[in-house]
């Protein structure tokens, strides 16, 4: 490949100043560019069938504001960065420590979803295919779910490999990715939590 | 005879249904503007086609052309770009200036008094017209008088359909649980063909529609005939058939089908299918899968004597 | 760079020395671009045989009136996975397939930035076709209805809800492509990444070759309009199956949701399936006219312009849907606006031919037709986009010609011209020219014979997806002319394959670089070997080949 020779010396720090920004970072943002779209389809969804259903319960009458739940899930963020900086740092034990408090709080939110479900349905008797409200609320609340479960999966293996031993320092930059799709996980609930809890009641 | 001629038999039949031939004040409008459309269009394909062709030509490389000689190289010239932006752009405006105000005229023009209001139902795969003004209900051929408006209500039973008479309206669709909105001004009369426009499931073929329309005072006559109830037929309501169509006058209620109170009026059965004729008739009693294939009405395994009962009651509601 | 000090040289046996199930392993098991690259494409004229062959029946039946070729059910059948075949199995993958091949090697790369993402996006791929066509065997479902899907490719609702759609065949059309459209995304994503983290040395975004431009803002289209309809069909997947009312016209539900969802996602979708030929001009013209191409900045900025346009025209596929004025307004003049790039491509275009030296060879032939094709389709949108007039043609054949005029005179003359100009890359041998001519002048003649008719026919009033019409109507006779240019199209088609076929096992040796050409694909041997190149190149412009074969004159000195 004569390419080279034809820009002589300039090929030389040409080939030492270059630098590609990183695949994975690439890889991560656009990944949550896509599934942003996906979310605004059933956003969408939800905001036009406000107030549409032909029968009830309507939202009024049977959703409370997961305040606790909310709280959990955002200051999980928080945690999942202080883990990732002790990792940066090498503080393991303060990483294992903060690490573990964001899968308590993970935790805690899907249980509280878990029981505004159970309550919609035997005590409210408001299911999928209730109503309007009922098809577009268990849509679009279960997929942000589905979405914090996924993510509770990937939670969980970074703990269960860095208990068995495994050197997670090594690993920072997926750990990093992960956080990154945390904080969109979180992002997602302020959208629906606006959406179905405030705008939609 | 006489009464056949009321009801418009020998009025003059459009069956080329040609967008360009428009009778209505709602085409006449998309004509016009179609014209203007087709003209620019026009234009820049034979100025850009043939830039395109000549510089083919012109630039093709010759035998004896030196190979190894390459042309100059240019990179590109902001004064032309610019133009061929600039240009366009300018065509454009001008298209959606005159596309906004023909979109406003027909859309919103004013409902003008006298005009007769008809509500059209959609059903898989036949038309259901109601007249709610004289109580009418007919299926498949909507009866309008000449010299006036009629506005359309547009609805359907089931999945979407979309009302089309070429040379009286472009489509709206009609859609269940919502009502669009048309008209038409059929300036003489005649008997224009339409189709169903969207498609909406095995027979989407043959939901053909019909608007007859007639003098004002054959009109009138048409529509008294229709306000008449029919007969009662003891065999035909012992058969199933009342489940699904209505006579008005006798126990047949049903909804799921035409309303047959008048069916003798109609010029073909089952949505165009075929021609209304007492040959096809039988034939479609006996068996509307061999016509209509996919169609809702199923075969009801008449006997010959019952269907004798029964087509010649149905020739009779005139 | 780290990524430039891969060994250079690893020990490679020769392709014959494979047996034949090592060789199929070696395909199956593939993570290289290149073999994943040609797999799409092969899949991709599979099917375009299929579906081609399924529009040849279509057009048997209506070559004559009240024809009994085929009944209404079977018809309604062909023509939905005519148009979803077309639209996801044909289209789509040739996006993938070319971009896979071409993007790492015109950008310097030894593969794409995930190659095992890349495997598992052509096979997700192929699983969601072939899901699609299992429903002719397992449509039926368990309660018998039914066979391949039926609802047209855009399945309005509330036609495919349960009430109306019984049986599994709607099932198989929403599992199918949503399996096939995440495909779709993978690989997407995988080029984005790829084309901004892998580009060699000096290979700045400026001097990226056009065709790299193009997919990039192709696949960045991909991931945002997909969605949607993946969304859409979760939706419908959950009425179906779970009882829920999002389309459920009964519960209050809204069947135009639907529409809108469909066509958020739909219309960006026909420019993601035209950018590719879009891409293949911009590297065929200039290299067959001797002249860079007109314009970069320009071109580069109209396709951005057009793929952002994009997203907000999608309700002129529904102007009959009673929306206001207002929308209307607004949705015909947005898709209107489309014209003013689409205009300076071809504007560009003609002006890189313009003053040049033209090698009509067969690629160059496929571009000039393109060029005069797609002017009258893009033309035809604007008719449809001047929303009255659209009131007359919408669903009338007059929409099946303006988008077979965009799909084959657009779309596939662009991907013909593109196999042929790559060809040697990818095998190493040229294709026949002779038989390449005949390809072309059938493949116009009964692509013009098939889908002119068709714009008169919409004026004639007759509405698309009817199986039959009456002899009366005034359509016979376009009807009939129309069918017979299947023939020619068809012939075209099978001497392509032919064409394929022979110049694999005896065409002429094509060398590296037949075409004299300027990117950095023609830089390697042909075929290329697995890690493209061995030693990573540098550029410093968009055309380092030119650079390279003209020491005295170089581009560089004129770019910046
Ligand atoms: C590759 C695919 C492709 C492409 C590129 C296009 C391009 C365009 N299309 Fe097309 N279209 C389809 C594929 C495509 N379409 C399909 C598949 C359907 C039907 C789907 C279905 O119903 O099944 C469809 C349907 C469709 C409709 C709906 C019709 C209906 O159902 O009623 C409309 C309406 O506006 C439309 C408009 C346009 C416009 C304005 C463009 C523009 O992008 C065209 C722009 C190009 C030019 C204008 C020519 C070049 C420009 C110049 C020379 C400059 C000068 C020009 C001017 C100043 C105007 N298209
Ligand atoms: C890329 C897209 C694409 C392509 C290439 C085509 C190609 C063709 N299409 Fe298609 N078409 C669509 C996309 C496309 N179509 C879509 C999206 C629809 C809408 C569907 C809907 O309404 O839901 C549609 C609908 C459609 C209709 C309307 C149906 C209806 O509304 O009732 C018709 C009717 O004639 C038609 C015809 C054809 C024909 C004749 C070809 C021809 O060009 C085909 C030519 C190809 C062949 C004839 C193959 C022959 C090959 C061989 C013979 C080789 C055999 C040899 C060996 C195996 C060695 N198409
Ligand atoms: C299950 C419902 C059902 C039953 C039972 C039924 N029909 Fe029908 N009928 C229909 C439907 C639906 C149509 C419209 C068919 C079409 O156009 O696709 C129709 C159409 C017709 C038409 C043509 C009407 C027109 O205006 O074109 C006639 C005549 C008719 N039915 C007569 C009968 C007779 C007589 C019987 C009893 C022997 C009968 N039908 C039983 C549903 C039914
Ligand atoms: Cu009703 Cu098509
Ligand atoms: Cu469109």
């Amino acid at each position: 490949m004569a390419l080279a020779q034809t820009y002589k010396g300039d090929a030389l720090t040409l080939e030492q100043g270059w630098h590609m920004p990183d695949r994975g970072t690439v890889g991560i943002a656009f990944l949550i560019v896509t599934e942003s779209a996906l979310f605004t389809i059933f956003v969408v969804a939800y905001l036009v069938y406000i107030g549409k259903s032909l029968n009830g319960p309507m939202p009024k009458d049977v959703l409370d504001l997961p305040i606790v739940a909310t709280i959990c899930l955002l200051s999980s963020s928080i945690t999942v960065v202080f883990a990732e900086h002790a990792l940066k740092k090498g503080h393991l034990g303060a990483f294992k420590l903060w690490w573990i408090a964001t899968i308590a709080l993970g935790l805690e939110f899907l249980t509280a979803t878990g029981i505004e479900w159970h309550k919609l349905i035997y005590k409210d008797h408001l299911t999928i295919r209730t109503n309007l409200f009922g098809t577009t609320y268990y849509s679009l609340v279960g997929l942000h779910a589905s979405h914090v479960i996924v993510g509770m999966v990937f939670l969980l293996l970074v703990m269960g490999v860095t208990f068995a031993g495994f050197p997670i320092q090594t690993q920072f930059r997926r750990v990093r990715f992960l956080s990154w799709y945390w904080h969109f996980v979180d992002a997602v609930w302020v959208v629906v939590f606006t959406v179905v809890y405030v705008v939609g009641r | 005879m006489a009464l056949l001629q009321g009801l418009g038999a020998a009025l003059p039949e459009h069956r080329v249904a040609n967008i360009f031939k428009p009778l209505a004040t709602p085409a006449q409008s998309e004509y016009h503007i179609a014209l203007l459309v087709l003209a620019i269009t026009g234009a820049i394909f034979v100025v850009v086609a043939g830039l395109i062709v000549y510089t083919i030509w012109r630039f093709r490389r010759r035998p004896g052309d030196d190979a190894k000689q390459e042309p100059p190289q240019v990179y590109g010239s902001n004064q032309i770009e610019v133009a061929w932006t600039v240009i366009p752009i300018l065509i454009v405006f001008v298209l959606i200036g005159v596309s906004a105000r023909v979109i406003a005229s027909v859309q919103n023009a004013s409902p003008p008094p006298q005009m007769l209001k008809v509500t059209l139902i959609g059903h898989q795969w036949w038309w259901e017209v109601r007249y709610p003004d004289y109580g009418i209900v007919t299926a498949n051929e909507i009866h309008v008088p000449t010299a006036s408006a009629t506005y359309l209500e547009l609805q359907s039973a089931d999945v979407i359909h979309s009302f089309w008479v070429p040379q009286l309206a472009g489509k709206t669709d009609l859609i269940p649980n919502r009502t669009n909105y048309s008209w038409i001004d059929p300036r003489e009369p005649g008997v224009y063909f339409g189709n169903c426009a969207e498609y909406c499931g095995t027979q989407h073929a043959n939901m053909l529609l019909r608007v007859v329309a007639q003098a004002p005072e054959d009109f009138k006559r048409w529509a008294a005939e229709q306000q008449k109830p029919a007969a009662e037929n003891a065999a035909f309501q012992s058969l199933s058939c009342v489940s699904c169509h209505t006579i008005k006058g006798t126990p047949a209620k049903g909804k799921f089908g035409p309303d047959l109170t008048h069916l003798m009026s109609r010029r073909t059965l089952a949505a165009g299918a075929i021609a209304n004729t007492a040959e096809n008739l039988r034939q479609w009693v006996k068996d509307p899968q061999a016509a209509k294939p996919g169609s809702l009405m199923p075969s009801l395994q008449l006997t010959d004597q019952e269907l004798g009962q029964v087509v010649n009651y149905l020739e009779s509601l005139q | 760079m780290a990524s430039i000090d891969y060994p250079l040289e690893r020990p490679r046996p020769k392709e014959g020395e494979f047996s034949f199930s090592e060789t199929l392993y070696r395909w199956v098991a593939t993570v290289d671009h290149k073999r994943l690259g040609l797999m799409y494409i092969v899949t991709a004229l599979l099917f375009l045989v299929i579906a081609g062959l399924m529009a040849s029946v279509m057009r048997l039946q209506l070559a004559f009136p009240n024809n009994h070729v085929v009944g209404p059910e079977t018809f309604n059948r062909l023509f939905t996975m005519h148009g979803t075949t077309m639209v996801f199995l044909v289209g789509m993958p040739f996006v993938a397939g070319l971009s896979n091949y071409l993007v790492p090697l015109m950008i310097g790369a030894r593969d794409m930035a995930f190659p095992r993402l890349n495997a598992f996006g052509y096979w997700i791929f192929l699983f969601g076709g072939l899901l699609l066509y299992f429903s002719y065997i397992g449509g039926g479902g368990l309660s018998g209805h039914g066979s391949a899907p039926d609802v047209g490719w855009f399945a309005y609702a509330p036609l495919t809800s349960k009430a109306f759609s019984r049986g599994a065949s709607t099932d198989f059309w929403i599992l199918g492509i949503l399996v096939a459209g995440i495909g779709s995304v993978a690989s997407a994503l995988n080029v984005i990444v790829t084309t901004i983290c892998m580009r060699c040395p000096g290979m700045t975004l400026t001097r990226m070759p056009m065709f790299v431009w193009v997919m990039l803002i192709d696949s960045w289209l991909i991931i945002i309009a997909l969605p949607p309809l993946t969304a859409a069909q979760v939706m419908l997947l959950i009425d179906r199956f779970l009882g829920g009312n999002f389309f459920n016209t009964q519960a209050g539900g809204s069947a135009v949701l639907w529409q809108h969802f469909f066509w958020i996602f739909g219309h960006p979708e026909v420019y993601i399936l035209i950018f590719p030929a879009f891409a293949i001009l911009s590297e065929v013209i200039p290299i067959f006219s001797r002249k860079p191409l007109f314009g970069r900045a320009a071109m580069v900025g109209a396709v951005v312009a057009i793929g952002f346009i994009s997203l907000g025209v999608w309700a002129h596929h529904m102007f009959a849907v009673g929306m206001t004025s207002w929308s209307n307004t607004f949705f015909a003049a947005s898709s209107m606006l489309v014209g003013i790039p689409t205009g300076i491509k071809i504007f560009n275009w003609t002006a890189t031919m313009y003053g040049g030296k033209l090698r009509l060879d067969t690629p160059m032939l496929f571009c000039c037709a393109f060029l005069l094709q797609f002017l009258v389709a893009g033309l035809t949108g604007i008719m449809l986009a001047v929303s009255p007039f659209d009131w007359q043609l919408h669903d009338s054949y007059f929409v099946v010609g303006h988008f077979h005029f965009t799909l084959i005179g657009g779309l596939v003359f662009g991907l013909f011209a593109g196999m042929y100009y790559w060809f040697p890359k990818a095998t190493g041998k040229l294709l026949c020219e002779k038989l390449g001519r005949w390809n072309f002048w059938l493949f116009v003649i009964g692509f013009e014979t098939t889908f002119i008719p068709m714009h008169f026919l919409g004026i004639l009033g007759m509405p698309r997806r009817i199986y039959t019409y009456a002899p009366d109507r005034g359509w016979d006779f376009w009807n009939l002319v129309s069918s017979l240019g299947v023939i020619a199209q068809a012939a075209a088609i099978a001497l392509f394959i032919w064409n394929v076929i022979d110049s694999i096992r005896s065409g002429e040796k094509a060398g590296d670089d037949p075409w004299d050409g300027w990117t950095l694909e023609w830089a390697t041997s042909s075929p290329p070997p697995e890690y493209n190149f061995e030693k990573l190149p540098v550029v410093r412009s968009s055309r380092p080949l030119w650079d390279l074969k003209h020491p005295h004159d170089p581009d560089w000195k004129f770019e910046q």
